[in-house]
């Protein structure tokens, strides 16, 4: 394999600074078009990598946006132990918004059922952030590459008033030429790493060096064998349920959503280079471990279209 | 001979992915190439991004097995190759697919994405939002039936949006006895129409995406083909002389100014290069209040360097304070973009509700927002005829036309010809905020 000629090649951007530079350029677009964009960040890879681009394209000066969190209150500690000190790090402004005040409130229900899934309250949250700080514009770190009703979505998607989607009426994209004008109580998510695939999105994060929480690398913990998946299990309301018995494996999260709708899988990786070796050598994707896809072919369709990210 | 619906997934070629083993360091030096793919599900426009996906692993195991699925629970036969592709429920409940969908391949020399276009000429619009931001376009044709109206409209379209490059796959090569005589007969069918535009570089590569042959391999079934696979072609074909390295270009985004007292006196002016370069040092002049001053650094995310390029989003700091803002356009003092406006363009309409002539949009151009009023439409182009109709009073939906606006102010702009990023402009309706036009710069109006 032949590497860059500096001198030959002068100026040439390779694939992953040419997707670099179209995130930082969506990101300035949102800055300059709209009034109180918002960054949503989960503690997942793909929202620090978002953080990242963010500082380039906005540094030395502070983000012109907060950074927003939905805590569903289903968190891996781990990921939020990350998301302070990310938070502290940076300087940024963060805003958490909880599920669980929403569900207090009366504002939102757990999803009945056996399963205590609140992927579903994650809606009636956002759209009240939304509401309560009166965002109209909110990043997101979704991807194309992730799932099929995702790989037609628009870099800016717009939302009705109830947060909707309505993928047979999306604003046509063309060239780098965005579109962001809106009414009162129309609001935009924008996925300025729409182009990425996970593999880019792990080479982006080995060649920037950037700090990723322990969960994505090897560990032990216990976990129980659940619809042919690892589920981890830790206290209530996520302990094993009757006739699970609880195994420690050692096991790493390609994906970090809440604990009671994310499945680990069974590996040794424990550097950044094991990670991509073995995303690189996967057979099943990324979200083939969210238990929330699942359901039926146009699962996230719909939950899109409810105002889901 | 089955339809597209009811076929076989194809099986991986063993050979097919000797030399894929992953390296991250290439994976760190590879281009990209964005194309898009022009055809309908009858030109087995699924299979062959089927084949390309599956053959570079790109399709995950729960990905076939849910479209595996889902088409058995549909009464397909097999495994129906679309339904990787077609994401929306309507388009799997209708067989067809309306919108452009965006899919993702890499091999060790390049990353790929693919715009998945519709065909059909009611989806114009959306085969032109795919054709905006595509480096080379993929036309396919049934070799059974040559050279059809699709064909030509979707050649115009690879033209009009100015694509460099253009792949003609002749596609179902098994089903016409590997005949070089229809291939070629295609080929010279294709180049006479062709000639009348203005495409530069057309390849012709013979096919069976069913069976493979030529899509990642070379075919043994067509020894009088001595071109490259298709893979082939798409990794190496050059790409890095369609950027404009000549004329420095830089809309201005946004300004960066730190409210810190550590960083008091940087004034960074931040956007994507258009084309061109910039270097620290050169003299450079500020689009509309014509004030020049010196490029005193680059950098991106406070990281300094020597140069910028397209498409590079960077942040430039100037020697003098001068008076920057969004939507003015640096350059050269002695290479300015025109300035103008009274425009000529041609318009794709995109939109139910016609184009009307006399009536104001609002415009957006670079980084810059305008007014503008239709002051005439010249002509629709009938794009499957080509012919020019000067009697029409209005553009309706995939209608393409050319048109002269005034705008409110002075755009900065370069012939699209010459430069897609400075030489394209959307037109937005003010009442309903739609993205209702695509429109590509001719030049000043005569």
């Amino acid at each position: 394999m032949t590497t860059a000629d500096p001198v030959s090649r002068p100026y040439r951007l390779t694939h992953l600074k040419a997707l670099e530079a179209e995130a930082i350029h969506i990101m300035r677009e949102v800055a300059a078009q709209f009034e109180r964009p918002a960054l949503m960040f989960s503690g997942g890879k793909d929202s620090i990598v978002m953080v990242r681009l963010a500082e380039k394209a906005f540094r030395p000066a502070k983000f012109p946006f907060p950074l927003l969190h939905i805590d569903t209150g289903h968190n891996f500690p781990e990921a939020l132990d990350f998301r302070d000190a990310l938070v502290e790090r940076l300087g940024e402004r963060l805003i958490v918004h909880k599920v669980q005040d929403m569900i207090d409130q009366g504002l939102a229900s757990e999803d009945p059922g056996p399963f205590p899934s609140r992927n579903r309250a994650q809606i009636p949250t956002l759209l009240n952030a939304i509401e309560t700080y009166r965002f109209d514009a909110l990043f997101g770190g979704a991807r194309r590459d992730e799932e099929k009703a995702r790989a037609k979505e628009r870099i800016f998607s717009f939302r009705d008033e109830f947060g909707q989607w309505d993928p047979k009426n999306q604003r046509p994209e063309l060239w780098n030429l965005y579109n962001g004008r809106h009414r009162m109580g129309e609001n935009i998510r924008v996925f300025p790493i729409s182009n990425w695939t996970e593999m880019d999105v792990w080479q982006y994060i080995m060649l920037e060096n950037i700090e990723i929480p322990s969960l994505y690398f090897s560990h032990k913990r216990p976990v129980v064998r659940r619809m042919g998946q690892w589920v981890p299990v830790g206290d209530a309301p996520f302990g094993p349920r009757e006739g699970e018995k609880v195994e420690h494996r050692t096991v790493r999260f390609r994906t970090v959503g809440d604990m009671s709708c994310t499945a680990a899988t069974e590996s040794p990786a424990a550097t950044l280079a094991d990670i991509v070796a073995e995303v690189a050598a996967a057979r099943a994707s990324e979200r083939g471990a969210r238990m929330d896809d699942k359901t039926n072919e146009a699962a996230m369709e719909d939950r899109k279209k409810e105002g889901y990210f | 001979m089955s339809t597209e619906t009811a076929q076989q997934h194809p099986q991986p070629d063993p050979n097919a992915n000797a030399g894929m083993e992953f390296s991250t360091e290439a994976y760190l030096d590879m281009d990209l190439l964005r194309f898009l793919t022009c055809g309908s599900v009858d030109d087995g426009k699924s299979t062959l991004i089927g084949r390309l996906l599956y053959d570079s692993k790109s399709i995950f195991e729960d990905q076939l097995e849910a479209a595996t699925q889902a088409s058995l629970s549909r009464g397909d036969e097999r495994m129906n190759l679309a339904l990787l592709t077609d994401g929306l429920r309507a388009e799997r409940e209708q067989g067809i697919t309306i919108d452009v969908a965006y899919r993702y391949f890499a091999t060790p020399r390049r990353k790929f994405i693919i715009a998945d276009c519709p065909g059909h000429v009611q989806y114009t619009r959306n085969m032109v939002t795919g054709a905006s931001t595509a480096n080379l376009a993929l036309i396919l044709i049934d070799a059974r039936h040559g050279v059809i109206v699709q064909t030509r409209r979707h050649a115009f379209i690879c033209s009009l949006l100015r694509i460099p490059h253009l792949v003609v796959c002749v596609n179902k090569m098994d089903l016409v006895g590997w005949s070089k005589e229809t291939f070629d007969k295609i080929r010279s069918d294709f180049a006479e129409f062709a000639s009348r535009f203005e495409i530069t570089d057309i390849t012709f590569i013979p096919m069976s995406a069913l069976n493979g042959d030529n899509v990642v391999t070379r075919s043994e079934n067509m020894p009088w083909y001595n071109g490259a696979s298709l893979l082939h072609h798409l990794e190496t074909v050059h790409i890095a002389g369609d950027r404009d390295m000549i004329d420095p270009r830089f809309p201005v985004q946004w300004v960066i100014r730190p409210q810190s007292d550590e960083h008091h006196d940087y004034r960074g002016y931040a956007g994507q290069v258009a084309s061109g370069v910039f270097q620290v040092g050169d003299e450079v002049m500020s689009l509309p209040s014509g004030m020049t001053s010196r490029i005193r650094s680059i950098d991106i995310g406070g990281v300094e360097q020597q140069a910028a390029f397209p498409p590079q989003s960077v942040s430039i700091q100037l020697e003098d304070d001068i008076d920057i803002s969004r939507g003015d356009m640096i350059c050269r003092p002695n290479n300015q973009p025109k300035s103008g406006q009274d425009i000529d363009a041609m318009v794709v309409w995109m939109t139910d509700q016609p184009m009307v002539v006399g009536k104001k949009y609002q415009i957006r151009h670079t980084s810059n927002e305008a007014r503008c009023i239709v002051k005439k439409l010249h002509y629709r182009m009938d794009i499957q005829t080509l012919h020019r109709d000067e009697t029409v009073e209005n553009l309706r939906l995939n209608e393409i036309g050319r048109i002269s606006i005034r705008t409110t102010k002075p755009l900065f702009y370069d012939p699209y010809r010459q430069c897609r990023a400075t030489g394209a402009f959307i037109i937005v309706d003010e009442q309903t905020n739609n993205t209702v036009g695509a429109a590509m710069i001719i030049g000043p109006t005569t």
